[in-house]
């Protein structure tokens, strides 16, 4: 039974956003409007983290963030994938020399994908997707 | 021959499957309705199997026996259902006398079990998610059996396949004005306990977080999730059953897609009450109708 390839076809998504400017907030939304519609995938936003399967990380992790953070990886249920969505989740973008900045996600929980851009096209978010699916796919036991 | 009833035909896996194609019709409709493409058909089995390959997560402070027994009573209630609801429509001579008020008791469980494993979640937002389906429970369920007296009255019985008998000879029930007022009653109630938008007040994911379901996962989700598409076929087949005359199989399955289209739709153009709002309607605007009509039938109308 593999389990990577049963999570692929119906992947129900968390977003936490953590001191983002917002604009990424909105590109995930519109990723699901009638133009690109990311529900055939089976791709639907959840409420709770503890229904959720991909964790959507967006925005700078400050002291708030980056204790919520991983509070919510050690409760949500594995497997879980965790996603990086846009330049503040890759790198710190604007906001690398902040004061405030404790560090891109992936210095406190395991990232699986990355997606790149300020904010990201939608054509990036499904590029971004595609690699998520093909990772689960293929590489066991995604955690 | 009762277990196979139970859990193969009509009951759990039968009624499984037919409520995974409802879901979809379900879904698809309303991305058609929204100009988009929707999900593939086998898309709430793949949400099934994936809710049960994944860890269950107990919360710390949960009443740990409740919250794991809940979903599963939910399932084994709505069950039975399904074959009492199910076998009267295929052979009459399997109700018994009663079963009318025996169907519609076990209807209320899996609410029940909604708000007692929302209570033994121990988080705050789902407290308040069940408070909020206590209340819609209160407010639905007087309309519903003000409009489930206008059968019994105008058949003298409380025998599914008496009601079901007596349509095929004079005529359904939703033929007459107490008949139809009742029928239009229950429909809107049923939409409040299949917990649809206007009244899945319960359920608010974007208000609170998903609600009465916030801390189910995996498997434990999957149950309700399973329940949630069992009550998606039973409860129009049942009204059917009572109000809308003989249920042959084509013509069955007609006015059954008939009725799911008009719950997707009513789902589909309407937004979601405040809950007073909706305890309101159910108390002062439906159970006045739900009166009337039986007093219509007491006339004789």
């Amino acid at each position: 039974m593999d389990k990577g390839k049963i999570l692929s076809r119906s992947i129900w998504v968390f977003h936490f956003a953590s001191a983002a400017c917002n604009n990424c907030d909105i590109e995930i939304i519109d990723a699901l409007t009638p133009r690109f519609d990311l529900e055939r995938f089976g791709i639907k936003l959840v409420g709770s983290i503890r229904h959720a399967d991909c964790l959507l990380v967006s925005g700078i992790m400050n002291e708030k963030g980056a204790t919520r953070l991983k509070f919510l990886y050690d409760i949500a249920p594995k497997p879980l994938a965790v996603v990086t969505f846009g330049s503040c989740g890759a790198s710190g973008g604007l906001f690398t020399n902040s004061y405030n900045f404790y560090g891109p996600p992936d210095k406190i929980i395991p990232v699986d994908a990355y997606i790149p851009g300020c904010p990201p096209r939608p054509e990036a978010i499904i590029d971004g997707i595609v690699k998520v699916v093909k990772k689960l796919r293929t590489v066991r036991c995604v955690m | 021959m009762v277990l196979f009833y139970y859990i193969v035909f009509p009951g759990f896996l039968a009624t499984f499957i037919a409520g995974g194609v409802a879901s979809w019709i379900e879904r698809k409709l309303t991305a058609r309705i929204q100009t988009r493409v929707g999900p593939p058909f086998l898309q709430p089995f793949y949400d099934v199997r994936k809710l049960f390959i994944k860890e269950i997560t107990i919360p710390e402070h949960s009443s740990r026996s409740i919250f794991m027994i809940s979903p599963i009573v939910a399932l084994a209630s709505i069950s039975v259902v399904a074959a009492v609801v199910g076998l009267n429509l295929i052979n009459p001579a399997y109700g018994f006398n009663g079963d009318l008020i025996v169907c519609v008791y076990l209807l209320l469980i899996p609410s029940l079990c909604v708000i007692l494993g929302a209570s033994a979640s121990g988080n705050p937002l789902a407290s308040l998610g069940a408070s909020r389906e206590m209340k819609l429970v209160l407010s639905y369920e007087l309309a519903f059996w003000a409009s489930l007296a206008v059968p019994v009255l105008k058949t003298n019985s409380i025998r599914l396949t008496d009601i079901m008998s007596f349509q095929a000879l004079n005529g359904s029930i939703a033929g007459s004005l107490s008949g139809i007022i009742a029928f239009i009653v229950a429909i809107i109630c049923m939409q409040a306990k299949l917990a649809k938008v206007p009244f899945d007040i319960p359920e608010a994911e974007t208000e609170i977080s998903g609600g009465a379901y916030i801390e189910y996962s995996g498997p434990l989700l999957g149950f309700f999730k399973i329940t949630q598409y069992m009550m998606l076929v039973i409860l129009p087949l049942f009204l059917l059953e009572i109000f809308w005359g003989p249920m042959n199989s084509t013509v069955g399955i007609l006015k059954y897609l008939l009725l799911l289209f008009v719950i997707i739709v009513l789902e589909n153009t309407n937004p979601r009450l405040k809950i007073d709002q909706a305890v309101k309607f159910f108390w002062f605007g439906l159970f006045p109708f739900g009166v009337v009509s039986i007093i219509l039938a007491i006339l004789g109308v």
